[in-house]
């Protein structure tokens, strides 16, 4: 295996998602595959070669600092799972 | 002939000239989906109220003696991960199964304003990441050429209601071969243009340096009405290009005459079917009769390129499906003992099990000790990929390649293991990766019956030498012209 199930757990947690023990099994093994996989990469020589992040040849698109109509309050929140006096309500975060 | 069956160009001049009206075509297209979406799952929404009432407008300033746009009344499907204002986006996933976005992605807009009328939402896999349609939490869509086997994906839905004539045109989007892969099992055109040239505002992000939105339909001139009204600048969208708006029905020119094609015959040996191979060598001779020019090109990179798309594209997702942690909008989980556990629970039970997979697929290649092993160098990697495609453009004026190295596969015959899931990409993923347009067209049918596509691809903002090049390939074969049974 490639990729262990300790390392599996860690990314899980990193990820915010939890994993039974079956989930557990079946991404050490489906992840261990793909890696395997992947690692094809390692035989290519990229000495000098640039890295390359996006195609086009843009850098920092800027516009114009105007200010612009934007939505209304009841509209954002509608789509929020809890809501109380226009604002977004979240379990307490400190004690 | 029913309405419903008429291509897009045919309908919109009915309507214009007055031979039909609006509704009568709404009604067309729409019993036809009460007839076949039992069967077929292409939709995960109908919008029919509203489409009645925008017809209803449309009608009333076309009988006045008004502009109704280049796709006046025209029915067109959506993609479900194309936010639509007032209309559930699900993105086929539990997470977004109640999201109703507060405004509409530019390309709808350019629909609308352009008096296309929106049919409904089209299923897709969950998040847009399969290749089959299967990973959606909605529903199941089947390929209407045969119910037993999948539409491809991840743009299912949109492949299924235009092979079968359930809409006129849809949208798509395109990450890894999402449009042009089920486009090609279903028998239909599917076109992914050049990263930049169509906005991507309003396009639920999966993995934003590939994706980009195209369209499915029903043969190349409609592709080319479709891509004048979707393209453009878009000031919302940063990495839209800056390029004059063109005629594409300009370059539908029956002649391909001197043109070179690039023929990447080391990249296209191994894993594909026999049939798959045949119909595509057949294409290439298609192509010399017609009097283009056969050149070998190598694409040394490009068997790198689904390895690559597969680090790339699940960092990105991870990085992007961040947002969906259950505080704003989304699903959230009734069950929590605090904050970081509301995270947990909510995008656990939101998300379906490949959506998990290439997030921590992308968590991992992104995380400390393996960024440079696996996100960098795939990154390297990709810009050897580009520079491949720079020396084969020196040479030739498009490639032609497979779009997929096989037909469409049963239902669950692959979903176990997904690196086999992935292979079906091959031949897409590359383009991608690349940033370049490219069009699966309709080119064979296996001893099954199940539909060949192959593909086109071009230089960058090139859309005019690909449709002309798929055009006159179209004119010059009788796939197109071949219906599913359904």
């Amino acid at each position: 295996m490639s990729v262990s199930k300790e390392e599996v757990l860690h990314i899980a947690a990193l990820s915010r998602l939890n994993l039974t023990d079956k989930e557990l099994e079946k991404y050490t093994t489906d992840l261990s595959n793909i890696v395997n996989y992947a690692n094809e990469l390692a035989n290519i020589d990229i000495e000098g070669v640039k890295p390359t992040a996006h195609i086009l040849d843009i850098k920092n698109v800027f516009r114009k600092d105007e200010v612009e109509g934007s939505y209304d309050r009841e509209k954002i929140l509608q789509n929020a799972p809890t809501k109380a006096a226009g604002c977004i309500t979240v379990p307490k975060v400190v004690e | 002939m029913d309405l419903y069956s008429l291509s897009l160009k045919d309908i919109a001049q009915k309507i214009k000239s007055k031979q039909v009206t609006i509704k009568e075509v709404l009604d067309s297209v729409y019993s036809r989906i009460d007839e076949k979406e039992e069967v077929l799952g292409a939709y995960v929404t109908l919008t029919k109220e509203a489409a009645y009432k925008k017809g209803e407008e449309l009608q009333k300033k076309l009988d006045a003696g008004e502009a109704i746009g280049a796709l006046g009344g025209v029915p067109i499907a959506i993609k479900d991960n194309i936010c639509t204002d007032g209309v559930k986006t699900t993105c086929a996933s539990r997470m977004l199964e109640d999201f109703v976005p507060i405004y509409n992605a530019t390309v709808v807009d350019r629909l609308e304003k352009q008096g296309a009328i929106i049919l409904g939402k089209t299923n897709m896999d969950e998040f847009a990441m399969g290749s089959s349609t299967e990973t959606s939490y909605i529903k199941k869509t089947k390929n209407a050429w045969n119910t037993e086997h999948v539409p491809g994906g991840s743009s299912g839905g949109s492949a299924v209601a235009v092979s079968a004539d359930m809409a006129y045109a849809a949208l798509g989007s395109d990450t890894g071969g999402s449009i042009r892969q089920p486009a090609s099992y279903c028998s239909v055109v599917g076109l992914k243009p050049t990263y930049g040239l169509v906005s991507r505002y309003g396009l639920i992000a999966y993995a934003s340096s590939l994706d980009q939105i195209g369209t499915f339909a029903k043969n190349v001139e409609d592709t080319a009405l479709m891509l004048n009204v979707i393209a453009g600048h878009d000031k919302k969208d940063t990495t839209s290009a800056c390029i004059k708006e063109k005629d594409y029905t300009k370059a539908l020119l029956n002649d391909i005459k001197n043109k070179r094609i690039g023929v990447p015959d080391a990249f296209v040996k191994d894993g594909i079917n026999e049939e798959v191979k045949q119909a595509y060598d057949n294409g290439i001779k298609t192509l010399e009769d017609l009097g283009a020019k056969i050149v070998h090109i190598d694409l040394d990179y490009a068997k790198y390129s689904l390895a690559t798309y597969y680090i790339i594209a699940t960092a990105e997702a991870s990085s992007n499906l961040g947002r969906y942690d259950g505080i704003r909008y989304g699903h959230r989980s009734e069950d929590f003992e605090d904050l970081i556990d509301l995270y947990k629970n909510s995008r656990t039970e939101g998300f379906g099990e490949e959506v998990k997979r290439r997030i921590m697929l992308g968590t991992y290649v992104l995380s400390s000790g393996y960024y440079d092993a696996y996100y960098k160098r795939a990154q390297c990697v990709r810009t050897l990929i580009i520079e491949d495609f720079k020396k084969a453009f020196e040479k030739c004026d498009a490639i032609v390649i497979p779009t997929a190295p096989h037909t469409a596969f049963k239902f669950g015959e692959k979903s176990t293991n997904p690196l086999e899931m992935y292979l079906e990409d091959i031949y897409t993923v590359p383009v991608n990766i690349a940033g370049l347009p490219g069009i699966s067209i309709p080119a064979g049918f296996d001893s099954k019956g199940m539909p060949i596509g192959i593909q086109f691809i071009s230089n960058y903002f090139t859309e005019e030498n690909l449709l002309q090049i798929a055009y006159t390939f179209e004119q010059n074969t009788e796939f197109n012209n071949i219906k599913p049974n359904i």
